[in-house]
This record gives C-alpha cells, structure tokens and sequence, in this order.
C-alpha cells in the first residue's frame, strides 16, 4: 500500500513540470492559426513589429530562464525524492549551509541581463516616442466617450466617429498619422495591436501616439482601459486606403450634408427632437456635441462604435431602442413611433 | 493550565459558552483561526464571482449576465481576493504562528489584535452589504462596478452615482485600519518579545519575511487610506482631488492607489515566500540555502518594491524619462526575487524530498510563480507594456503570481499547520486531490489567457465579437475554472472530514526544527510549558543532533 502510494508520488513529480511545457507546445500550434485575430504577433507597422522583436526577445530570455531552474527544479525533485519502497532511513542528509561563491555568481548574472535589457528598454522608447516632424504629417484628433470614439481631422476641418481612415504606407514613402488623444468624461485607452501599442486617453490631459499602416486594410481594435458599463463594445476601426483613395475620402467627408428629396420629413423630426441637441449633421442646423457627428453617416461600415453593421434594419432598431443593441448605452430612448423611425432612418440613409 | 483554559473550552459547556470565548477571545491563536475561517468564506464568495465571470465569456456574444451585473462581478471578485482573501490568510497564518515561531506567550498587543480582526471582518461585511441596498431584489445590480482599483474620474460623483462605490472606500479602508494595527502588532512583537537567546538574524525565515511585510503594510495602507478619503471628499464634499475639469488631476489617483497597490502585491507575496522557506527545508531534510542572502533579498525587495509603483502607468503618457526609471526599478525588483528563487532550488539539491501535501503545494507555488515572475520581466520591458497590459496577458501574470503564487503557498501552509493547530492531520489521500485539481486547472485557466492578451482581448470585457480567434481559449479557461472549483471544494471536505475523523498529530508530525514544533498539537492558551534555550536557527535540530547542532556553523 504505502509503496503504491508511492510509486504516485513518483509520477505526480514527473508530471510537475510536464504540465507548463506541454501548455507551451500547445498554445504554439493555433497561435498560428488565428492570423484573423487582432494579434500583436502579426504586425503591420514599424512600431508594432519592433514591438513583437523586443517581445521575443524577452521571451527567450525568459524561455532561458524558465528552462534552467525549471529544469533544474525536475531534476533535483526526480533526482532526490525519497525513493519510493525503500525503507526509510532516520539518518539526515548533508546540511549545506550555502556558498559564498556560487549566491555571488547568481547574483551578478541577472544584474547584467537587467542592466543591458535597461538599455535597449530605452532605446525603444526613445525611438516610439519621437517628436512629429515639422510639416507635412497627417493629424487626427481622437477623443474617446463613453462608449465610442470622434475622430476630428483638424487641418480639413471634419468629425467622424469610430472608424477611422489614414492612409497607407506606399511602397518608398512612410504615412504615419500623428492621434491627439483626449478624453470627454473618463480614462479611456486606444489599442489597434497590429499597428501599435496602447496609449490612454486621460481627462485633463492630451496624449500622442504614431499610426501607420504597412499595407491597405482594415484594423481592429478596442478601447483597453476599463470606462465603464459598455467597454466591451467601444470597437475601433482603422480603414488603411491608398493616398489616392485616401484623398477622394477627404474631400467627400469635408463637403456638408446635402438635403435630398423626398425626405423632408424624416430630416424635420432630426432637427425637432432631441437628435439634433446631440449630434451634428454639417450643413444643417443640428450642432450637438455630445454623440458622433452624422454628417456623412453611410460612409461608414458600422454604427454604435462598431457593434453593429450599418444597415436600414440596424439603424431601425437602434433609433427605436438603443438600450437593446448596447445597454447602457447614454443615447436615450427618444420613444418614437414605427413611423417616426422609418421616416428618420429614410432621411439617415441619404447622409452620405 | 486550569487558570489559562478557565471559561474557555471545557467540552461540556453549551455552544453559547463557546461562541463568547471566540467571540470575546484576545489569544492570538483563536484570532488567527477566525482570520482563516474569514478567509475561506470570502474564498467561496470571491470564487463563486469569478465562475460567473467565466461563465459569462464561454460563447461570444452571451446573454448569460448583463453588462452591469457583469462589472459589478469582477470588481467584487478582485476587491474580495486582495482584501478579504489573501489579506486575511496571510494575517490569520502569522498570528497564529509568528508568537510560536519565536517563542513568546502572545503578541505585543492582545487587544489591538482582536480590534484588527474584526475591522477586517467589518469592512468585508462592509463591502457586501451594498447587496442590500438597491432597489432591484436584494439589491442585485447595486454592487461598485468600478474595478479593483477604482480609478478616478470613474468613481468620481459625476459617473458613480449611488452608494456602490462608497461601499468599496468604507469596506476597504475599514479593512486597511485592521491591517495597520496587525502590523503595528507583529512588528512590535518580533523585535521586542523573541525567546531568551534568540537574536534577530536566528529567527525562522517565515518570521524575517512577515516583519518586512508588516513594514510594508505601514508604510503602503495609509496612502491608500489617504486617497480614499480624498475620494469621499470629492464625492460628498464638493473637493476636487480628482476632477480634472476642476482642476484636479485624474493621474493623481493612479499615483496614490499604486504606491499603495504595488507594494500591496508583495505584501500579499512575501508570505507565501516565507511559508516556502519553512516548507521546502523540512520535507527536503536539509537547512535552507543562504539563509542571510535570503533574509537580505527581502530586504531588499521590500525596499525596491516601494519605488515602482508607475510600472501600472506605462500607457498614461507619462515622461519618458519616468518610463524609462520605473522599467529599470522593476527590473531591478528581479534580482533579489531570482536569489530567492535559486536559493530555494539550491536547498533541494542533495536533499531527500518527502512528496507530502505541503512540499507538493510549495513546489507548485515554486513552479508557477517562476512563470509568472517571468511574465513580470515581459510586463517591465515598456514597448511591450504597451502592447499586454489591460489585456488576458495581464490578468494571467497576476494570477499565476497572485493565485499560483500566494495563494498556493498560503494554501500549503494551511497543510503544513494544520495538525499544530487542530492536532489532527489532513488526508494525504484528499491532499492529494485538492492539489492536482487545482494545479491542473488552474493552469488550464490561467495558461490560455496569455495568449487570448496576446490576440488582442482587453480585461474586464462582459463580452466579445465571434471570429477573433478568442472563443477556443475562453473555453479552455472555463473549463479550468470549473475543475478548480472541484480542487477547492477537496480542501473544504479534506478540513470537515479531518476534524472529525483524522489521524492524531502528536507534537512534531514532520519532524520539524522550528520553535512552534515544541509545543503541544494544539498549544495551550500559554502556548509554551517551557522556553527552550535558543542557540541557532534551528533550535529543534539542536536538540535531535546534539553531537551536530547548527551553532557550531553559524
Ligand atoms: C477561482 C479562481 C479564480 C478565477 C476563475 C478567476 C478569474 C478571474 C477573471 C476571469 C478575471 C478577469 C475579469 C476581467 O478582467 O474581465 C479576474 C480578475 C481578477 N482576479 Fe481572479 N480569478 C480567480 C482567483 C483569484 C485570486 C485567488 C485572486 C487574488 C489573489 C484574484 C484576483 C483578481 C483580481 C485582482 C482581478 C482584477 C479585478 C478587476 O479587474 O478589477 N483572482 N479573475
Ligand atoms: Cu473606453
């Protein structure tokens, strides 16, 4: 009985140190597998991928490390385990006290591993960290609300909300685009983790952080410092265009809104409700500030910072009951009659 | 013995009898059973909280919890584990232990000691009543939903409307009055009160580590209390601390909390490296390995550790130059913990380990808090900061240091102590079980959350969007979650059913060296008959080895 008992201690300690490492192997293989993600493993900017360099790097020193004691610690627990069955013996093993030599050696060892990664520590950071140039950069004003995002392009003179469009790196030319980040009520954070790093956005206090796109694309991310009820939904989208595509969105987005036909009474409930107390429709007598400007709504793929996709159906329901898609969520239920909605959502469908 | 015990413990007297004695006690050993029990009770609360969360982020898109619920969730689980579990262990295991360790008949203070007790009781009491305040039905939905470290403007009276948060700042601070004066006690104690002969460089490695702790506590809880106030004062008074549009600041906060909360991590950690140091000698039969470097790297950390606190600010947009000295700092922080970690793996060499339940919950503890020092290295490393933290990849480091960590050498202790204080032993056989559960699913839980952190998922999300790549590891940390749960659940039943029915202790089941050793299983109210003489480090060694006692060699 007691040799079987253990013969599983014997294993038991054999498993120890198995666990961490097949976990390790595990986690590789899909890792792989989910290029869809917004991984930070699949840069597309020089920031993030000098990011993901130091992260390995880091890595296999610690990989290093995690080997020698971990190794070190099977070893010593296969290796002198009271071997099971045999009977047990009163008589104590060699008491050894320490080693001068040796706790010196271990000591100067990762002193000079944290004196170099000190170094390039800051090395990097001086290099993400560097100054605009002068001229000739694109800026974006970003400020986060709760629970969605304005981005304000303050040298063509528009607003837009939650998804951001920047050009893309052509093949010979760097385009990064220079964020303003500051925040409306609370902390909120900006992370596209293929493109850069997070930077928060603090009430109080404005913040800048580097953007650039290696390829065209679409980037996700989200807001990373908890804001409150609906953090989990305040998406971000970051549109890399072609500067040619890039320049056809601009000047759309810096006309004001055009009135078409046909809509006169959906547009008359806009301005008559509370609608346009919050939001601003350039063009228009609506001016609020306290929900994404709506000038040029259907140029965008999503509504209610990226939760939902931006469609008649989508629209609908929102306006009949924001509470439904995103809880919480400070644009008020405005009460409005089936008919009411359909003739707004006419009216928003022309905002192009 | 019948002048001590009078009033006390006679088997025959009603359970009123017996409810005032532990209610009225000031015996340093009951005060640090109730400390435990408390523990274990918010552990069952707090643990039950995080299930909910896990549950919650099973499939993407669940309905399961709301929104609020949900964030009322993981700021009660995160409050619960720091303040009403850890905290209490690691209190209730050096009150009851440190006066044995050292030989004296009680702590400095008897009464101030129970007063810490039931503050700290008090303030989770505090915390929990918000449950019964709101509207809804038992106050469901009216829980602070602000986040462990509430940061400001989000508590500010503008976005926190309602009692919640008031709550978190009267249920924590109470709490943190009841840890100032554990630590006023116990420094007080272990420099003026240790048995005749014993000099401070001879005490137990469990008592060097808990008087540095306890200077920590003194020296991080007022801040906290500080804030705290400020924060009631902004909320209630009309001051603006922290408001930024008034010309507050919202960092100000953030500094305040963290000199508090970093050095709250290592209050909650050096502990568990104490209870280690005690462990890993015994059941490997051998002196531990450099015990001044040991005592020393304590120092140490203890000292660094209050000069890192802006390592949680990486992405505020702090000067560069702070970045770069707070990375530097806490890279420094990982050389005395390398020591440690070294020295306790050196002691194994040419030892002969006893696999018990105590030694395989040390060398869990060892294992996993390796990974998550590890991951603390990354954390440093500012570029990188930017990148993981706020994401899984966080909230797996702090809990592979914080749960594998403290939390399992805590655990552990409570194996290792057991039969002193209750005279029975704990089952092997559901040891057992309780350990390979945990160990099992905890690194099933926490493992995976590297990665969804590394693919891009924030902390604190009630909820996420389908095709991220994210829902294969949410589940695997589920089901870890749901397996620890069950290694838990082995160590409530291995404690009832040892109670009842377990093995006799004797004095010294482990064949200890340690002062606490010398006594009876469970000591008396006096704890010691007689004061042994003490010569070395290990007083029990000398007298079992008198032709090699270890005065000979220090
Ligand atoms: C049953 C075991 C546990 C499980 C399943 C668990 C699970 C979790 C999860 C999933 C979160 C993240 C919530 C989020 O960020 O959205 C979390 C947060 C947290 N956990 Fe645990 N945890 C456990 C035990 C512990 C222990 C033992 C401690 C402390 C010693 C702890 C301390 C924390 C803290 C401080 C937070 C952060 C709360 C916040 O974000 O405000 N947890 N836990
Ligand atoms: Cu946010």
């Amino acid at each position: 009985m007691r040799e079987l008992r253990k013969g599983r201690f014997r294993q038991t300690c054999y498993g120890m140190m198995r666990w961490p490492l097949a976990l390790a192997l595990v986690a590789c293989c899909p890792l792989l597998a989910t290029a869809q993600s917004p991984d930070m493993f699949n840069p597309s900017s020089p920031d993030a991928a000098e990011i993901r360099e130091l992260f390995y790097l880091v890595l296999a020193i610690s990989a290093i490390i995690f080997l020698l004691v971990g190794g070190a610690l099977a070893y010593f627990i296969v290796r002198f385990r009271d071997p099971p069955g045999a009977p047990r013996d009163d008589t104590e093993p060699p008491q050894i006290y320490g080693s001068q030599p040796i706790e010196i050696a271990w000591t100067l060892a990762p002193t000079l591993i944290v004196f170099v990664l000190s170094l390039v520590v800051i090395r990097s950071v001086i290099a993400m960290r560097s100054d605009p140039p002068e001229a000739g950069v694109i800026r974006v004003r970003a400020v986060g609300h709760q629970w969605w995002w304005e981005f304000e392009y303050p040298d063509y003179g528009f607003t837009t909300a939650n998804e951001l469009v920047i050009p893309s790196s052509e093949v010979d030319a760097e385009k990064p685009v220079y964020l303003q980040l500051e925040s409306a009520d609370v902390i909120h954070s900006f992370w596209i983790p293929k493109l850069a790093g997070k930077t928060d956005l603090v009430p109080g206090q404005t913040n800048r952080m580097r953007l650039q796109a290696d390829t065209p694309g679409l980037y996700e991310g989200r807001c990373a410092e908890y804001c409150g009820t609906q953090h989990a939904r305040m998406l971000i989208r970051v549109n890399a265009v072609e500067m040619a595509e890039f320049e056809k969105w601009i000047e759309n987005q810096k006309r004001p809104a055009v009135v078409a036909p046909g809509v006169e009474a959906g547009r008359q409930i806009f301005m008559d409700q509370a609608c346009a107390n919050c939001h601003t429709i350039r063009g228009e007598p609506a001016v609020g500030k306290f929900g994404p400007d709506l000038t040029h709504l259907m140029s965008r793929e999503t509504i209610a910072a990226g939760v939902l996709e931006n469609n008649r159906e989508n629209l609908s329901d929102w306006l009949a009951d924001p509470d439904h898609a995103k809880p919480g969520s400070r644009m008020p239920n405005m009460r409005l009659s089936p008919t009411e909605v359909k003739q707004l959502v006419d009216y928003l469908m022309t905002l192009e | 013995m019948a002048i001590a015990e009078s009033g006390q413990s006679s088997a025959s007297s009603p359970l009123v009898t017996q409810l005032h004695g532990w209610v009225t006690t000031v015996d340093h050993k009951r005060i640090g059973i109730m400390y435990i029990l408390m523990s274990f009770f918010f552990m069952v609360v707090g643990g039950i909280e995080a299930l909910l969360i896990r549950m919650q982020l099973w499939v993407p898109d669940n309905t399961l919890i709301g929104p609020d619920t949900f964030n009322q969730l993981f700021t009660m689980h995160g409050t619960t584990m720091i303040f009403f579990v850890v905290m209490p262990m690691l209190t209730g295991i050096a009150n009851y232990l440190v006066p044995l360790m050292i030989g004296c008949r009680d702590v400095a203070f008897p009464r101030l000691n129970a007063l810490g007790f039931w503050l700290s009781l008090f303030g989770g009491c505090i915390l929990y009543t918000c449950y019964f305040t709101g509207d809804a039905l038992y106050g469901l939905g009216s829980a602070p939903d602000v986040g462990w470290f509430a940061y400001a403007p989000l508590t500010s009276p503008a976005y926190a409307r309602g009692g919640a948060v008031d709550y978190w700042i009267l249920g924590t601070s109470v709490s943190g009055v009841g840890a100032l004066t554990f630590a006023v006690n116990l420094v007080a104690t272990i420099l003026t009160m240790r048995a005749p002969g014993m000099k401070l460089n001879q005490v137990p490695l469990f008592v060097w580590m808990m008087l540095i702790d306890a200077w920590l506590i003194l020296v991080a809880f007022p801040p906290l209390t500080a804030a705290q106030i400020m924060l009631i004062l902004d909320r209630y008074a009309g001051a603006h601390f922290f408001d930024p549009q008034s010309g507050g600041s919202a960092l100000l906060w953030q500094h305040l909390f963290w000199f508090f909360g970093h050095p709250e991590v290592y209050i909650m950690v050096l502990p568990a490296f104490g209870i280690i140091s005690e462990i890993i000698p015994v059941f490997s039969r051998k002196v531990i390995f450099g015990y001044a470097s040991m005592a020393a790297a304590t120092a140490a950390i203890g000292l660094i550790s209050l000069g890192v606190w802006a390592h949680h600010m990486f992405t505020v947009g702090l000067d560069d130059r702070l970045d770069a000295y707070f990375s530097a700092a806490s890279f420094l922080i990982a050389i005395p913990t390398g020591i440690k970690v070294f020295n306790w793996t050196a002691t194994l060499y040419g030892g002969r380990l006893q696999m018990r339940t105590p030694m395989l919950f040390a060398l869990g503890f060892l294992s996993m808090f390796l990974i998550g020092g590890l991951t603390g290295i990354m954390l440093a490393t500012v570029p990188v900061d930017w990148q993981v933290s706020d994401s899984y990849f966080l909230v797996a480091h702090f809990h592979y240091v914080l749960f594998g960590g403290s939390l399992f050498a805590l655990m552990g202790g409570c194996y290792y102590w057991f039969p002193k204080a209750t005279g029975k032993m704990l089952s092997e056989k559901l040891g057992l079980w309780h350990f390979w559960l945990l160990f099992i699913g905890f690194n099933l839980l926490f493992g995976p959350m590297h990665i969804s952190g590394i693919l891009g998922m924030p902390r604190r999300v009630y909820t996420y969007q389908a095709g991220q790549g994210w829902e294969f590891w949410n589940q695997v940390s589920t089901v870890g979650a749901f397996i620890m749960g069950f290694g838990i659940l082995f160590f409530f039943i291995n404690i009832a059913v040892s109670l009842r029915s377990g093995k006799k202790a004797g004095d010294d089941p482990w064949d200890a060296w340690t002062l606490e050793w010398a006594t009876s299983s469970p000591p008396p109210s006096y704890n010691f008959e007689q004061i042994l003489a003490v010569r070395s480090r290990r007083p029990l060694w000398d007298l079992k080895h008198p032709e090699d006692p270890d005065w000979k060699y220090e």
